[in-house]
């Protein structure tokens, strides 16, 4: 495969064929994990991988599963990576895991992983699937960060949670970002704005 | 929280102050996507509260009396999946056998709940928050029921809004983020009535 086709795949699966704006998948985590930045870049590492190895796999295996059982074969191998990252997370970042709770499982039902696998891993040779898959959740991952970032600091006025100089003194916490209500706002303000400036004209662009 | 007043306070709080939609984000998916039509989503929504009723039950049993007796507890995500699918599976073949009008009603909905993030969600909720066997069943069936009200006030509302003028921007996904955003914060409303946990 050719680096500049690849290049290529890589900023469509990032950008223009977003996940999340484009495409509304995987709005669960999105919205769940993001009021804090630290668990929002341990999640979207999480998904990267999972994403990744499980396009993989599914890929190499592709011409094996059966048709009318794929889903399932493709649900277990995802599952069995998020086995892997559950297991990771909790040994090395105990507290982190036990922020997100239910929500490192919950990878498993995040249709953006599903989606991949069914769209591109199943038709395509096992590199450029790993390709897509990491661009998928890269794509993802700013995404998330976005408005992770936008949360905090709006929310508890500090940044990965420290305080920010000369701004968490004055600024009134919008306690209301940190809790349900705000997610929902964030990220339709961020879709409106992108598909309003970004999308119409430069497609292809972040 | 002792007995039947424990158990009623858990139904009423996953309805209300925890929505597992709402509160919890989960089955965001479906709901953006089914939300249009207030009959479709009656029929989702119906089968959710009897899935998600029956799987969190049948999560708590093998959970507690088969892995947790094996050590197999790092495999639990695998274990509940292949629970939900093949409960969900069964009761579509079971549903096509006995009643057709059922099987009309239901039958499109039951595949696409397998991947209903809210279904694992409740199991893997009530295993962290540790339930007993009574408390899962009551949490199971409190949160099918909200995420039930939910996606049918959500129809409703984005049925009547299909001849609103919506900047171009927002419509579809985004418009329908700010009416959960507003939701949420209605319910909100209940947060001081009822605690869970």
């Amino acid at each position: 495969m050719a680096a500049g086709k690849t290049k290529k795949q890589f900023i469509m699966s990032a950008g223009k064929d977003n996940p999340v704006f484009a495409q509304i998948l995987g709005i669960c985590s999105t919205l769940a994990v993001t009021n804090v930045v630290e668990n929002t870049v341990v999640m979207c590492l999480g998904v990267i991988f999972v994403l990744a190895c499980s396009n993989f796999t599914v890929s190499l295996i592709r011409k094996w599963i059966p048709g009318s059982i794929r889903m399932m074969v493709e649900t277990l191998i995802i599952a069995a990576f998020v086995i892997i990252v559950d297991v990771v997370i909790q040994a090395t970042l105990p507290g982190v895991s036990r922020q997100l709770g239910p929500f490192v499982g919950l990878i498993i039902t995040n249709c953006i992983i599903m989606g991949r696998a069914e769209a591109y891993a199943l038709n395509n040779p096992p590199l450029p699937s790993f390709i897509d898959g990491i661009a998928s959740g890269v794509g993802y991952s700013y995404v998330l960060l976005i408005i992770a970032v936008f949360r905090e600091i709006t929310g508890s006025a500090t940044f990965w949670g420290y305080d920010i100089p000369w701004f968490s003194d004055w600024w009134t916490n919008w306690s209301i970002m940190v809790m349900a209500p705000g997610a929902f706002f964030a990220l339709a303000i961020l879709i409106w704005i992108i598909k309003t400036y970004v999308v119409p004209e430069d497609p292809g662009g972040k | 929280m002792e007995g039947m007043t424990g158990l009623i306070a858990i139904f009423f709080s996953a309805i209300f102050t925890n929505n597992i939609l709402l509160t919890n984000y989960l089955g965001m998916c479906s709901f953006l996507g089914v939300s249009k039509e207030v009959k479709t989503s009656m029929g989702l929504g119906a089968a959710v509260i009897f899935v998600m009723t029956t799987t969190s039950v049948l999560n708590w049993l093998v959970y507690y009396h088969i892995l947790v007796p094996l050590n197999l507890e790092n495999f639990r995500f695998i274990v509940f999946i292949i629970v939900i699918a093949a409960f969900v599976q069964i009761v579509e073949m079971i549903i096509e056998r006995v009643s057709e009008p059922l099987y009309n009603a239901l039958g499109i909905f039951l595949p696409l709940i397998t991947v209903n993030c809210a279904i694992l969600g409740v199991s893997l909720f009530m295993l962290i928050r540790e339930y007993t066997f009574a408390e899962s069943f009551f949490y199971g069936i409190g949160s099918g029921i909200g995420w039930f009200l939910a996606i049918l006030a959500m129809a409703g509302i984005r049925q009547n809004m299909k001849r609103s003028k919506i900047p171009k921007g927002l419509e579809g996904a985004g418009i329908t983020l700010i009416i959960a955003g507003i939701m949420a914060l209605a319910f909100m409303g209940f947060s001081g009535v009822l605690n869970i946990q």
